[in-house]
């Protein structure tokens, strides 16, 4: 926010007022940009709705029959579909840098908001803010479908596994993180989108670094390579978050893991600003 | 595709006719001077080698060459050797002979009257070292075999055919490791006991059994290549390892694994032919050059015969196993098919983003050829893109891997072939997917997204995720991610227990039974598309 300040400023304090009233109109415009189109808020459905549909699908497949033991983590498979709804937020976050590149919008915006920077931080939370809403309801339906189903297929309390409950700490850090992750996987694929601007160009490189790591994971049997892929790579560490069991086998811990896919996030959202600021638009 | 002169007029004769190649070469110049997609393609190339060897490299370094020796293809980390069978594909070729020489044609006749074993302890854990006694429980594995064979060496992965009586498979008919013909059900026993033949004619065999020695039936011919007039013939037993198998959620699963053995009781022999006449020979083949459990005893007229290990084609994916295969190798189509997605939507909904589709179809009114044409351009330059990645993935990855002292699996040629052109042509029909969505959708992202997640997320969640076996199969069997399965290297061996789940590389449906499924998408996509075009105004 330390944009340069026109030359009849009288002090840094009502710069920085001018700063924050830069940042509540850019709110408000990007805002009413995504208010006033059809398209986020479809998108927004088609999260919950990717979301709870592959969660659910996935929780109503499994089964642990009687006389085997399941080593299940019956979190992390009730919160399946945020590898679908990523996806979806993907779209949403390219498309909201993407789509005013397309259409030349993003030249009206940047005549009328020079401070591009402030341009891109307002996207980013109005952005995360839309996110964590639709992520809330998905994840909260994801565990509610988990908490329903799974006793019925033989993952009982009377075998070990107990009712999915948001008053279950690991639960409860697992859903909330679920939410959170959605809300930096949007992060990240603004800050790509800001880099690459076309639209399909972004949507590709985000899902490639997205679903790349659990395919290679799949045939790399190298130890080394597999815990830095485990460790490092953006999809795989951030859905750490949702293990609740054998914590102690994991690469990365939870919060560690969300933390990778944080700086991935902020990394790419300096760099996209960064661009943003130095490039003709 | 045509590198020829460009004229800026098509010649008088064509313009009556509106001629389909003109509309291509249209389509081949938008793509080929857009600088963008032809990076993309590049990139597509690119991504899926880098992948390929990435792969290729990183699965071997855990694998230390102890003896080193250059151009010892068949070596493999922990001292595993896998002979190669006629057929080119790895083998197991461990069992317990009791044979002669037989010079030219003959045949050999035996009655079984018993087929008994002995398994480990249930949880697995033989006690004692590797020369232990496994005497802890009767029972067999439902592929123990015996019976009788002609096979053309004691070389591992000589050519041969067998007739067995099985545990639980009945009588079968077995030649050159991977092939299998059932004949009598039901297991044998004193009271319903076997008869075997098998006669040799030049490179043919049959096979025959009979429940009572007096009424025969062929259960089939066989022709082995390349068997010498000399081939070694008699009695065997074999009992593959046994194995529990836990299935787990997200770790695939867990398989323990330890030796079986069985005992067949032979008598009735009978033969034709020139046979000497001097005493059995009795030993254990093993490929490793170790020893196997394995005797025989003959009393009078009388056999028995004790065997383990199996004559099999060797299946990758089981317990212990070390080496890799040339599907991981192309491991970099999903990257490559990342890319070419990309490129393939572009190629349409530029159009729209542009205006430029209204050029375009004020130029060829007819829309459906226009779409036709644009499927056409990408899916051969997609095709030929896929085609020269994948060649150069499996060619170099297979380099590297040796190179690294790693075993990759040997896949007979025509199978690599067929990968190979499977995954240009998978990669070919996803960007004709890919440009029908792209001009149902008009948007870049969304139709992207679509084609991605309905190509990428299934091969996730089935392969690589917590999914159990059955939903992973089902989804490897309805969505465009089917057609991965003309990267399947080996097929599955009903003679051969493992566990054959998306995880370990065997996916649900035939290689182009697979690819059929992503065909029809796309056709359906298409035909959506041409319907669309022509009722939307651009």
């Amino acid at each position: 926010m330390s944009q340069a300040v026109p030359a009849g400023q009288p002090s840094l304090s009502a710069a920085r007022h001018l700063d924050m009233v830069a940042l509540r109109d850019a709110l408000h415009a990007e805002w009413t940009k995504l208010r006033t189109i059809a398209g986020p808020a479809w998108l927004l459905v088609g999260t919950v709705a990717a979301t709870l549909a592959v969660s659910a699908a996935a929780t109503a497949a499994a089964r642990c029959p009687s006389g085997t033991a399941c080593p299940v983590d019956t979190t992390k498979l009730s919160l399946t579909g945020i590898q679908a709804g990523q996806a979806v937020v993907a779209i949403l976050a390219v498309l909201a840098i993407s789509g005013e590149y397309s259409t030349g919008m993003i030249r009206i915006t940047l005549a009328a908001m020079p401070h591009r920077s402030v341009v891109l931080a307002a996207k980013a939370v109005i952005l995360a803010a839309l996110v964590l809403a639709a992520g809330a309801i998905a994840v909260g339906g994801s565990v509610l479908a988990g908490r329903i189903l799974l006793p019925g297929h033989g993952f009982t309390v009377a075998r070990g596994f107990p009712l999915e409950s948001l008053a279950d700490g690991p639960t409860l850090r697992a859903a909330a993180g679920s939410v959170l992750y959605l809300v930096l996987i949007a992060l990240l694929s603004l800050g790509i989108a800001t880099l690459i601007r076309d639209s399909a160009a972004a949507i590709g490189v985000v899902l490639g670094l997205l679903y790349l790591s659990p395919i290679i994971l799949g045939v790399v049997t190298d130890p080394v390579w597999s815990h830095r892929f485990e460790r490092y790579a953006p999809m795989s560490a951030g859905l750490t978050i949702q293990d609740t069991t054998s914590l102690r086998g994991l690469a990365i811990s939870p919060w560690g893991g969300l933390g990778v896919l944080a700086a991935w996030a902020a990394a790419a959202l300096l760099a996209g600003g960064l661009l943003l600021r130095w490039r003709d638009a | 595709m045509t590198a020829g002169t460009v004229t800026p007029h098509q010649p008088d004769q064509q313009t009556g006719r509106d001629g389909f190649a003109p509309l291509l070469r249209a389509e081949w110049t938008k793509f080929r001077t857009v600088r963008g997609w032809v990076i993309g393609m590049i990139v597509a190339v690119l991504v899926m080698l880098g992948l390929g060897l990435f792969a290729a490299g990183a699965s071997s370094s855990s694998c230390q060459s102890a003896s080193g020796a250059p151009g010892q293809t068949s070596h493999a980390c922990g001292g595993t050797i896998y002979p190669v069978g006629p057929g080119g594909e790895p083998v197991t070729d461990n069992f317990y002979f009791v044979r002669q020489p037989l010079a030219g044609n003959g045949s050999i006749t035996v009655r079984i009257t018993s087929l008994t074993g002995l398994l480990p302890p249930a949880d697995g854990n033989v006690p004692g070292g590797p020369n232990a006694p496994i005497d802890t429980r009767p029972g067999l594995v439902p592929w123990a075999k015996a019976g009788v064979i002609i096979s053309g060496g004691t070389t591992p992965g000589s050519a041969y055919a067998a007739m067995m009586v099985t545990a639980d498979h009945g009588v079968r008919l077995q030649d050159n490791y991977t092939s299998d013909t059932a004949g009598l059900p039901g297991a044998v026993s004193a009271a319903s006991p076997r008869w075997l033949r098998l006669t040799r004619s030049g490179g043919t065999i049959t096979g025959y059994d009979s429940a009572d020695g007096t009424h025969w039936t062929q259960v089939g011919t066989v022709h082995l290549a390349g068997l010498p007039s000399t081939v070694q013939a008699g009695m065997f037993a074999a009992s593959p390892a046994w194995q529990s198998i836990s299935q787990n959620f997200g770790g695939g699963e867990n398989g323990m694994i330890a030796p079986s053995q069985d005992t067949a009781v032979f008598d009735q022999l009978s033969r034709s032919g020139t046979w000497p006449s001097g005493a059995w020979t009795g030993d254990y083949l093993d490929a490793a050059g170790g020893s196997g459990i394995g005797e025989f005893h003959q009393a009078g007229g009388r056999f028995t015969v004790t065997g383990s290990g199996d004559i099999a084609p060797v299946v990758p994916g089981q317990a212990g196993d070390v080496g890799t295969t040339v599907t991981q190798h192309l491991i970099g189509t999903f990257a490559g098919l990342i890319a070419v997605i990309v490129v393939a939507t572009m190629f349409i909904t530029a159009e729209y983003r542009r205006g430029l589709i209204r050029v375009t179809l004020t130029a060829s009114p007819r829309r459906g050829r226009v779409l036709a044409a644009k499927a056409v351009v990408i899916g051969a330059v997609a095709f030929v893109a896929g085609l020269v990645a994948a060649a150069a993935a499996v060619i170099f990855g297979a380099a590297l891997a040796h190179a690294r002292g790693s075993y990759v699996y040997p896949v007979p040629w025509p199978t690599e072939l067929r990968m190979v052109i499977g995954t240009g042509a998978l990669i070919a029909v996803t960007a004709v997917l890919a440009v029908a969505l792209g001009t149902v959708l008009r948007r870049s992202a969304a139709a992207v997204t679509l084609v991605i997640v309905a190509i990428v997320l299934p091969y996730i969640l089935g392969a690589a995720s917590v999914l159990p076996v059955g939903a992973a199969d089902w989804l490897l069997r309805i969505t465009p991610a089917a057609a991965f399965a003309v990267q399947q290297a080996t097929p599955q061996y009903q003679q051969v227990t493992a566990i054959y789940s998306p995880n370990s590389g065997f996916f649900p449906l035939a290689p182009w039974a697979g690819f059929a499924v992503l065909c029809g998408y796309a056709a359906l996509a298409l035909g959506l598309a041409v319907v669309l075009l022509r009722r939307r105004d651009a």
